[in-house]
Formats: structure tokens, C-alpha cells, sequence
């Protein structure tokens, strides 16, 4: 059931917050490879859902596993990340007065133990921080506090992060909230050049033509639960989906 | 931030080996000024200890003075039993409670090696327990704060009882001689103040290095995100235990260094006043700049052995006063000030004193 090409496999999934249920028996499966967009109105889970699978949300039941068969179900958050779930959030959460090189100094070290992470950094260590800031066009700021840079180099650097620790599973909660449209570009060129065959890139987000224009297959949440997977040229005839996006009740129609 | 750190540190090592020697030399000196400077500088290594840990890992404690009396009163234990090895009299304290011997637990307590074993022994193990369970549960901030005020109230309140071996609320004192000196001699206090300023130094030179390291980023990350760090995979109970026990141990060595420097202890180092002071000490030096917390040190607590002879009633009114221009004028305390008075430039100057830019 649960075979090497699955990156996120969620089963049944139900989280509450007292007695209102944001996600209800909810079931899931990104497979490596993909880039998966995930698109829903305000409320429809989204973001818990990322926070169920990040560990910053408990689940009252239901299965989640990640690269295959690991189980994250009671693990701790620096647990999950462990098993290769990388996370940008919607606010960008950087270090802020630690400076660029700092931050991706830190992310780089994520995947090593705690006393393998205090060692000195090597030559070719030093290598992979500068390329990765070439990368989020960030080469010349280096020294620069991340707290002084602007919204969307916050999210790049946010981004880079996630490059430099090489996560399996990487989940990006509205990466070009905020952004202009020639950000915008940069930053789907950026997610572009993460694909590959071992890596799943979910992408939570409301601009509809960025997801069109980075996303494989797109998910849309509502109330909780799936309404349709698919392309985006599929989801996009679907008039359940053009509904609830318009708010009109589905017995209305 | 002040980048001088070692500077400073090598020129505090520097003056504590020029009095060790002198102390050795039998040159008189000042005993007044050698005990005021001497424990002045147990007072910044306690600053120093508190900023490692509020300045660069975010974490507030207000009981900082339960891990400075662990090696006041362990230091005391080692005096006083020296004392009784000398005289074969138990001390006052323990006569008045009708004991004619020392309580087993002051077994070893005369060899000085035995003895720091014991102070980083017990102000390792008992931070250890206490960070431990405080921050694995997650116990941050305010609540975290207020957890080790009350412990250290907590130790006071045991502390003041008169039949522990420790003194009660008289506290222990009547102390003889150490290494073999006697507390008479002008050379002792001398020597004290030497050894108080070298360890200072060195302890300055020890932080700066490991704020500096990777340690030291890491740190500086649990301090500006501590979930983001989990959220890349790191359990950051580790790098907080780190943190916290170092500081314990710092602190512990302040206090071993102020106890034979002012010939008593009692459980008043233990009271919530103390160590909201040596708080304040960091707030007004500078959070995050270990010469800034040192500063804060020797400025107020300079200011106290002077106010509080002048005029004692004003003595709090002062220091509130002091502590809430320094939090309006200088957020980032002293360290800023030097930034103003010209001696390394800087760039941001608070906004009243814009207009005296040149």
C-alpha cells in the first residue's frame, strides 16, 4: 500500500479545534516528482493541513506518512523535519537578526545531529551557502541582518533555506503572497528549478496563475475536504469549483 | 555590539595577574579598594552569566542569584570547615544549635579541589534538572521567569531555617583563612581581587569565543525563532541546555569568588531582589554584549556602594529611575552609549540625541 514513490500519504485525517472541524476524514497522496498546488477559499484548511503535517497541529485520528512508510503521527516538530518535511510559512520566518549567510549557515546544518551541527563549517560547506544565495539572488547582502531585507527577498531567503537543507517533502504555504508580478516570476523560475524526481513541492496558494504556471496537479480543499484533484485546466471548468470560490452553495446552482 | 570583547578581557586578566603578583610581592595595598574591586568583579562575572543566556538565548531568568549562592554557600561550607580544622570548634551558628561537630555532609569540604568539584558539580546537576524539565516542556518567557524566581524564593525560605548546617538567617560566617591566608592580611584581599579580575577575563574570553561559534549562532537563532529552528529539525532543548547550564556554572564561580571577599554569606543572596538586580545589571549594560552587561555591573552596583552610603532612602528611586530612561533613551543599554560618546562610530543614534551629531 504505502510504496517508495509516495511522498505524503494521508489517511483519514480529522482535526478539530474544540468542536469545530477544520479537516474532516480527509484523505491525500502527493507522489515524488510532482508539484502539487493546493487551492481552496479562506477557511477550507489549508494551512492546518500543512500545520498537520509539520507537527505544529495534532490530529485527533487518522494516518499521516511521509516518504513511503515513516509514520509522523506523535512526533515531535524537529522529529518530522528530520524525516525530510521542509516547511515555508506564510509569514516569512527567517532569523532576523542573524545575517543571510547566518540563516542558510543554520538551515544547511538541519540535517546533522545536534553535536555534528556545533562543528566548524568545511570549504566546500562555504561553497554550497554562496551558490545557494546566488541562486535566491541574495550574493551581494551576505553580511546583511535578514531582518533588513525586503518582504520578498524574506520569502527567497525563506526559500533558500529550504534548498540548502534538502528536504524530501518541501511545503510552501503561499510563497508569492505579498509579492509583484516580477517577484512573482522570479519566484516560480525558483520552484521550477527544485523539481526533480525525488522531491514532492506542495504549493498552498491563492494566485491562481502561479499556480497554473508552476503546479503538475492541483488540489482543491473545501470545508475540510477534497472537491476535486486534477489539472488545472480541469479544475478550472469544474463549476463546483467556481461555486465556492464565488461563495454560492452548491444547491443553489 | 561592542567588538572589543577581547580586549577588554585580556586587560581584566592582565590587572588580576599584576595584583596576584604585588599580592605575592607584599606590597600594601588599599583593602578597602581591593574588596570593593574584587567584588565588583565577581558581581560582572554574574552579569556575565545572565547575558549569556538573556542576551543571546532569549531566555529571562530571575533566580540567577540561586546558582551565584550555590557557590557562595559551598565555598562557605569549605572556610568553615578549614576553620574547624584549625580550632576544633564547630562555628557559632552551629554552637548555638547545640552541635559539638560538623554534619557529615561537610566531608572533603576542606580540600579546595574537592571543593570545585562539588560547586560545578551541584550548579551543573541542578540547572541541568531544572532546564530540563522547563524547557522540554516548553516553558518560555514570562512563565519561564517567574518559574525561577519562585525557585530561588523557594531556596530562601529553606535557607532561613536555622537547622539545615548552613547557617539559617544568620548565616555563615567567621571565617579564618584560605589557601592558608589569613583573612587579616592585606595580601589576602589582594590576592582575592587578583584572582577575581584573571577569572573575570577569562570567563569574558570564554563567552566571546562561544557566541561567536557556531554554538553561538545557534543560540542567536533560538533567541529570534526558536519554532523555525524546529521546524529545520533541531531539537532546541539541546542548545538551551547547553546555554543554561554554562551560565549555571558561571554564575556558581562568581559566587565562590564574593563570599571570602566579603567574609559572609546568608540567605539574603537568595532573596527575588538580588536577582531581579543582576537583571537589571544586563538590562542597563546591554543585552546581547558581554562587555555591555559587565558595564552594567560595575555601573550600578558602583553607584550602590556609593548612594547607599549617601543617601540610602533614595537608593530605589534612583535605580527605577535609572532603569526607566535606560529603557526609553537606550534600548539596548550602555553598549549604546559608548556607541554615543563617540568611541566606535555608529550609524544609529537615538532619536534625542540626532541633533548632536556631528
Amino acid at each position: 500500500m504505502k510504496r517508495a514513490g509516495q511522498a505524503i500519504y494521508v489517511s483519514g485525517l480529522n482535526v478539530s479545534f474544540g468542536s469545530f472541524s477544520v479537516l474532516k476524514n480527509l484523505s491525500w497522496l502527493v507522489n515524488f516528482g510532482e508539484i502539487r498546488g493546493v487551492i481552496g477559499p479562506n477557511g477550507a484548511g489549508k494551512t492546518t493541513l500543512l500545520d498537520a503535517l509539520t507537527g505544529k497541529t495534532k490530529f485527533q485520528s487518522g494516518d499521516v506518512f511521509v516518504r513511503g512508510s515513516n509514520q509522523i503521527k506523535d512526533l515531535k516538530e524537529s522529529a518530522i523535519a528530520r524525516l525530510g518535511m521542509g516547511r515555508k510559512f506564510q509569514k516569512p520566518s527567517i532569523f532576523a537578526g542573524l545575517n543571510i549567510f547566518e540563516n542558510l549557515e543554520i538551515a544547511l546544518r538541519s540535517g546533522k545531529s545536534t553535536l555534528a551541527s556545533f562543528a566548524r563549517l568545511q570549504p566546500s560547506e562555504r561553497e554550497t551557502i554562496n551558490e545557494t544565495a546566488a541562486l535566491i539572488g541574495l550574493s551581494s547582502e551576505l553580511e546583511k541582518d535578514a531582518g533588513t531585507l525586503a518582504h520578498g527577498q524574506k520569502q527567497w531567503l525563506e526559500i533558500g533555506m529550504l534548498i540548502i537543507a534538502k528536504p524530501a517533502v518541501i511545503l510552501l504555504d503561499e510563497p508569492v503572497a505579498g509579492m509583484n508580478a516580477e517577484e512573482r516570476i522570479k519566484t516560480a523560475g525558483l520552484i521550477s528549478k527544485l523539481k526533480g524526481p525525488d522531491i514532492a513541492i506542495v504549493v498552498v496558494e491563492h494566485d491562481m496563475q502561479f499556480v497554473e504556471q508552476v503546479c503538475d496537479t492541483v488540489t482543491v480543499l473545501h470545508d475540510g475536504q477534497i472537491l476535486i484533484e486534477g489539472s488545472m485546466e480541469e479544475v478550472k471548468k469544474n463549476s463546483q469549483v467556481v461555486d465556492v470560490y464565488l461563495g454560492r452553495d452548491a444547491n443553489d446552482a | 555590539m561592542l567588538r572589543s570583547s577581547e580586549k577588554y578581557a585580556l586587560i581584566a586578566l592582565l590587572a588580576g595577574l599584576c595584583l596576584i603578583v604585588l599580592s605575592v610581592a607584599g606590597v600594601q595595598t588599599s583593602t578597602y579598594v581591593m574588596n570593593l574591586v574584587g567584588q565588583i568583579a565577581a558581581f560582572s562575572l554574574l552579569a556575565l552569566s545572565l547575558d549569556l543566556i538573556w542576551g543571546f538565548c532569549g531566555i529571562l531568568s530571575l533566580g540567577h542569584g540561586l546558582y551565584f549562592a550555590i557557590g557562595g554557600y559551598l565555598v562557605a561550607m569549605h572556610l568553615v570547615k578549614v576553620a574547624f580544622e584549625a580550632t576544633g570548634t564547630p562555628p557559632d551558628f552551629m554552637l548555638f544549635m547545640g552541635w559539638d561537630a560538623l554534619p557529615f555532609y561537610y566531608f572533603g569540604m576542606e580540600n579546595f579541589f574537592y571543593l570545585m568539584f562539588v560547586i560545578l558539580l551541584v550548579s551543573f546537576v541542578v540547572s541541568l534538572i531544572f532546564g530540563y524539565l522547563s524547557f522540554r516542556s516548553r516553558v518560555t518567557g514570562v512563565y519561564f521567569a517567574i518559574i525561577t524566581q519562585a525557585f530561588v524564593y523557594m531556596m530562601m525560605l529553606f535557607m532561613f531555617r536555622n537547622d539545615t548546617g548552613f547557617g539559617g538567617n544568620n548565616g555563615m560566617t567567621g571565617f579564618s583563612e584560605i589557601f592558608g591566608m589569613s583573612f587579616r592580611e592585606n595580601s589576602t584581599a589582594t590576592a582575592l581581587c587578583g584572582i577575581s579580575l584573571a577569572i573575570l577575563g577569562v570567563a569574558l574570553f570564554g563567552c566571546k569565543k562561544l557566541v561567536d561559534s557556531p554554538i553561538g549562532r545557534f543560540m542567536r537563532a533560538v533567541k529570534e525563532d526558536e519554532s523555525r529552528l524546529r521546524f529545520l529539525g533541531f531539537d532546541t532543548v539541546h542548545v538551551k541546555l547547553l546555554a543554561w547550564c554554562a551560565s549555571a556554572v558561571l554564575a556558581a564561580i562568581a559566587g565562590l569568588l564574593y563570599v571570602p571577599q566579603v567574609g559572609i554569606i546568608n540567605p539574603r543572596v537568595l532573596s527575588p531582589e538580588l536577582s531581579i538586580e543582576i537583571a537589571v545589571w544586563v538590562a542597563i549594560g546591554g543585552r546581547g554584549s558581554l562587555v555591555g552587561a559587565i558595564l552594567g555591573a560595575i555601573v550600578v552596583s558602583g553607584l550602590k556602594f556609593v548612594l547607599t552610603g549617601l543617601v540610602p532612602d533614595l537608593w530605589p528611586f534612583i535605580l527605577a529611575i535609572l532603569v526607566i530612561g535606560i529603557v526609553i533613551y537606550l534600548p539596548n543599554g550602555l553598549s549604546d552609549g559608548t556607541k554615543i560618546i563617540g568611541l566606535p562610530k555608529s550609524n544609529k543614534l537615538p532619536n534625542f540625541l540626532q541633533k548632536f551629531k556631528p
